[in-house]
């Protein structure tokens, strides 16, 4: 199966452009662009996992290592678009235009961190694993059904293959064609799971295969392949061709949450040899006279102080109030829950 | 093997400190020891010993043919071992928490409940279906479901839910010895909450008793799992204003330990019952029946319920809002007792 799905690479790990046809799509702007989010979703990360250290948020599930597959796939969209992520794409989020406040406040227990800019069409991160895959099935569904151009992308790792969600989410795309982007990031891990053990096939693409969805494999640290074979399938899912399947091959550099410790699972060593995907870009940059000293202090400067505002807001955040528990169940919400928050309401002493 | 069984029956005599977790740990050892055809079964248990490092170390010791890392599909976990449970094995399958256990549903109800039945007992489903489960403890989203009343509303299971180590190991093997399918609910707040005197090898608690774990005159205190720590909480803070709480320590949800429930309200007259699933189809109103049909000419006053109120288990930030508190608890034990 392998070679029926060879992973398709634009650069190396050195940044040299291995595909020359993509030579002339590849420009200052495009490039400064990827490298801007991978950065800041980067510095999003590392201060996440240092505030869960300090105990200043909860568990957290660190995306370091892939950076490129999800600024690339992100950027692929477009405004009015849908994506359906899982807990680990908070990085594909913030790129698509989820608020950094908020999304620290997710990681702080706080629902505040599901609701989405006005207008802006982001599903909470799904937890249950592929459950979000039917739900962006039946939003690129209802985006056919209106007979507009918007398409829906699903965020789903390796392990989510093995669900029942999985399977019928990409029959229910290939029978209805709808204009839905399967997106996985294949990390290699579902927590201590290697793929090995978690499926037989060879690859992931091959189960797009069953269900006559076009799929490719990619390089999922190379964020041109990511970048350009996303924008294909989302080109071919406006252009009312159906659905398609991304299997981006991927790492992740650190733990599967704050809470996990991969050295039990993780023989030591492995994934040493993967060149980071912001490192790669880097040499690209450099092997292209697009490596600006001033540009990158300069942005460094700014995100920092975007990432340290936007903590800042979320620690100044007001305290989640009990109320929020009962009111927004229901549009309309029963006597009996209205009667269940007074009365709690009052034992506690109302602010 | 017979150098196994003496070192069994002298471990017989000792015992050691374990939490909960271990305590769990080390009934599936025993009975991987002790019976060829158990099997473990579920999502990081082997390599990684389980996110709660329940099964910690089992794999190294039993194989990865005995300690098995599934794929992730809790349907496929549990539609398997109903397949293995049949043909001659003893699957003790881990759910990883219990908001995980909603795909296996399907397989619960249509086929582990009533297999039994269906084929008039010529096949069974031995099987334990283990998780973790309860809030408090900081967890992302979807990790802190209480939903027991889905399976005791099943008919043909059997759930438990220990509140200490002692019960917890003795609980998980008569679970796993028992012929037929039982949820095993391990309160995850309680897994490193408290050490205690486990006795090493093999023994049983029986599934269908509950116990009095403290005597009183005034008001019987129902509760469960991670409940229990909570409701002594209320029960010291109600014996400082003069309230004496009996509390029960009910260990198996279905069936119900109803003499214990009877003998204790028909002293007390009163009853306050204490849970942190959402209070609607809750198992509070199981035990109000039992209640009502074993002892309503002894009530003193209306049974209380203090329960998780009827919306979904919030985001961690609003937890200890939604998990009955001592407070909510004293409320209702005053509210019985000055009726
Ligand atoms: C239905 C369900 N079962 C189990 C879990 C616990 N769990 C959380 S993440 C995870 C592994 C997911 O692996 P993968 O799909 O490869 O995504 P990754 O975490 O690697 O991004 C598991 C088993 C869950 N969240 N949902
Ligand atoms: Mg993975």
């Amino acid at each position: 199966m392998e070679e029926h799905f060879p992973m398709k690479k634009i650069m190396d790990d050195q940044g040299n452009l291995i595909d020359s046809s993509y030579a002339n799509d590849i420009d200052e702007d495009l490039v400064k662009k990827l490298y801007y989010h991978m950065s800041r979703i980067r510095l999003f990360d590392r201060k996440a996992i240092s505030l869960q250290r300090q105990g200043r948020i909860g568990t957290y599930p660190p995306f370091e290592g892939q950076e490129a597959s999800q600024v690339g796939s992100a950027l692929a969209l477009d405004t009015d678009d849908w994506l359906f992520p899982t807990y680990r794409d908070h990085g594909a989020m913030l790129t698509f235009g989820s608020e950094m406040t908020r999304t620290f406040l997710y990681w702080n227990g706080r629902a505040e961190g599901c609701v989405p800019p006005e207008g802006k069409n982001i599903f909470p991160a799904a937890v249950p694993i592929a459950t979000q895959i039917p739900h962006a099935v039946g939003a690129a569904w209802a985006e056919k059904r209106k007979g507009t151009k918007n398409i829906a992308i699903a965020y789903f790792g390796d392990g989510a293959t093995s669900e029942g969600d999985f399977h019928e989410g990409l029959n229910f795309a290939s029978v209805f064609q709808t204009p839905t982007i399967l997106f996985n990031q294949n990390n290699g891990y579902a927590i201590s799971v290697p793929i090995e053990k978690q499926m037989h096939s060879k690859t992931i693409a091959q189960k797009g295969l069953a269900y006559d969805i076009p799929s490719v494999r990619i390089d999922g640290n190379d964020v041109f392949a990511v970048y350009f074979e996303t924008k294909k399938a989302v080109e071919r899912a406006r252009a009312g061709e159906g659905p398609s399947l991304i299997e981006a091959v991927t790492w992740r550099t650190g733990a599967h949450t704050t809470a996990d410790d991969p050295s039990k699972y993780r023989p030591v060593g492995q994934g040493d040899n993967v060149v980071h995907p912001i490192e790669r870009l880097e040499n690209y940059m450099k092997n292209n006279d697009f490596w600006d000293e001033t540009w990158i202090a300069k942005m460094e400067a700014e995100l920092t102080q975007e990432v340290e505002s936007a903590l800042e807001a979320m620690e100044e955040y007001p305290p989640a109030k009990p109320e929020d528990l009962f009111d927004h169940v229901f549009t309309n919400p029963p006597s009996q829950l209205v009667e269940q928050k007074e009365s709690y309401l009052d034992l506690i002493g109302r602010e | 093997m017979n150098v196994k069984m003496e070192k069994q029956s002298e471990q017989k005599q000792t015992t050691h400190q374990l939490t909960m977790v271990q305590a769990v740990s080390d009934a599936m050892k025993t009975m991987l020891e002790i019976d060829d055809t158990t099997l473990l079964l579920g999502e990081d248990i082997g390599k990684n010993g389980g996110v709660f490092r329940a099964t910690e170390g089992l794999q190294e010791l039993f194989g990865e043919d005995r300690v098995v890392d599934t794929p992730l599909s809790e349907a496929g976990i549990v539609g398997t071992a109903v397949g293995l449970a049949v043909n001659g094995f003893k699957p003790v399958v881990e759910m990883q928490f219990m908001g995980f256990v909603y795909p296996a549903y399907d397989q619960i109800m249509t086929h582990v409940s009533r297999l039994r039945m269906k084929t008039m007992g010529r096949f069974s489903v031995p099987m334990v279906i283990r998780t973790p489960y309860g809030a408090g403890i900081r967890a992302p989203e979807i990790h802190s479901d209480s939903a027991e009343t889905i399976f005791t509303h099943m008919p043909g299971i059997k759930v438990v839910c220990p509140a200490t180590p002692y019960d917890a190991k003795g609980l998980l093997i008569a679970a796993i010895e028992d012929p037929d399918p039982v949820i095993f609910m391990e309160p995850m707040r309680s897994y490193r909450a408290q050490r205690e005197e486990v006795p090493t090898g093999k023994y049983t608690v029986e599934i269908g008793k509950g116990e009095k774990i403290q005597e009183g005159t005034d008001v019987t205190i129902i509760a469960w799992g991670a409940m229990v720590p909570v409701a002594m909480q209320a029960a010291k803070q109600a014996e400082e204003r003069g309230m004496s709480c009996e509390v029960l320590d009910l260990k198996t949800l279905y069936p119900l330990d109803r003499d214990l429930i009877a003998e204790s309200v028909q002293k007390t007259g009163r009853a306050v019952i204490v849970h942190e699933a959402h209070g609607t189809g809750g198992l509070g109103n199981d035990i109000l029946s039992v209640i009502n049909d074993t002892s309503f000419l002894y009530l003193r006053a209306p049974i209380e319920r203090v329960t998780g109120f009827d919306v979904p288990v919030p985001f961690f930030a609003l937890e200890e809002h939604y998990l009955p508190s001592p407070k909510r608890i004293l409320q209702s034990i005053e509210k019985v007792v000055h009726f």
